[in-house]
């Protein structure tokens, strides 16, 4: 073959269409360009035209597939063409940071949890300790009270009630169960006092006015029941020239205050 | 003149038809398209050393794609397709590097 090609290398210069019959153009041209250097490059555009169509095809599916794959890289899903190695590992990175995600979630919730259980545990807390402090202070006599109750008035025409007997109305209204009392203006509480002569009586230091008005809070019926049981309020006061009269009512008010006094010596315990 | 034309309607059709690549090939064409840019390269270099054989560079631009696709496929199979495929990018990088600063040697003398 080698033999044949300094022969046909000159000729295709001037008839170039014979090329092509000689049907191994390349083999040619590579032998021999190196001897020949200046006709190959004349003579090779024209000389092949199987080889041109050849060179065409290819350079135009280069640039094609070129131009598609960039399209590609550009605008599809980078994970289309992945390898599935690439893709387990991607995955893997995404469950790893799924289960981060979730772990934080549950921790999140659980913050959350526990700040709204203390939230109403706390409220439900206030709430008792507002109850707590709404039934004190209707026992001290810090706020108004109203309800079922009586309203009991002692005449003392003859002047013979003594502080006594007005002690032990009220001890026996409060076994009765009254739940909290005024008298003439002034509210009962604990540590409330009866003080001073017949005609002068006193409640914490409080002038009285015959007659006394009592003003109960409690179960109106035990109440009057229990002034009026032999050797109770209404007899001792009538062997003493008085008189009592009751009237029981579905709706009494307790509106006169006592002040609060602060403990002087005792301190709340934290009571744990 | 046939190569720049074919690559400039080459790129022009791509850019035009944009078809989706198939899912199959989608691993290779970007190897396929480094190896015939080796090719090219190497044809232009031949070409300026004057040794351009058009059946040469047929036959190297085929066989580069088929070879650079069949390595692929291999590691593909074997499980260092990514690696493979990162080896064969960067040999035919670096013949593409070669070729190239032939070329510029040929056109800047330098």
């Amino acid at each position: 073959m080698s033999g044949e090609q300094p022969e046909q290398d000159p000729a295709p210069d001037v008839t170039p269409a014979e090329v092509p019959a000689a049907g191994r153009p390349g083999t040619a041209d590579e032998a021999v360009a190196p001897t020949v250097p200046a006709k190959p490059a004349a003579r090779r555009r024209r000389r092949d035209p199987l080889a041109a169509v050849l060179i065409g095809v290819l350079t135009l599916l280069l640039g094609f597939a070129f131009a598609v794959q960039v399209r590609s890289t550009d605008t599809d899903t980078q994970y289309a063409g992945a390898r599935e190695e690439d893709l387990v590992r991607i995955l893997d990175d995404l469950t790893a940071q799924q289960d981060r995600l979730r772990q934080e979630i549950a921790d999140q919730r659980a913050a959350l949890d526990q700040l709204g259980s203390s939230d109403s545990d706390s409220a439900a807390a206030l709430q008792e300790a507002r109850e707590r402090a709404q039934a004190l202070s209707i026992l001290n006599g810090s706020v108004a009270a109203q309800g079922e109750g009586m309203t009991m008035t002692i005449r003392d025409p003859a002047t013979g009630i003594t502080s006594s007997v007005l002690l032990n109305a009220i001890q026996e209204l409060r076994g009765a169960g009254a739940e909290t009392m005024q008298v003439d203006q002034v509210r009962i509480g604990v540590s409330s006092a009866v003080t001073g002569a017949p005609g002068d009586l006193q409640i914490d230091g409080q002038q009285l006015q015959a007659p006394y008005v009592f003003q109960v809070i409690g179960s109106s019926q035990d109440m009057a029941t229990a002034m009026s049981i032999p050797g109770g309020v209404v007899s001792t006061v009538g062997g003493r020239g008085g008189s009592v009269d009751i009237v029981q009512s579905d709706r009494v008010v307790v509106d006169a205050l006592r002040p609060l006094d602060a403990p002087q010596y005792a301190d709340p315990d934290s009571g744990d | 003149m046939i190569p720049i034309l074919g690559l400039a309607i080459g790129v022009v059709l791509g850019l035009l038809l944009d078809p989706s690549v198939p899912l199959w090939l989608q691993p290779y064409l970007p190897i396929a398209v480094v190896a015939a840019l080796d090719a090219v390269f190497g044809g232009v270099r031949a070409r300026f050393d004057r040794i351009f054989d058009a059946k040469v560079f047929v036959v190297s631009f085929v066989s580069n794609v088929v070879v650079a696709g069949l390595i692929v496929f291999l590691g593909d199979q074997l499980g260092v397709g990514a690696q493979l495929s990162t080896a064969v990018v960067v040999v035919l990088g670096i013949r593409i590097f070669g070729n190239a600063a032939a070329i510029r040697r040929h056109l800047f003398r330098a």
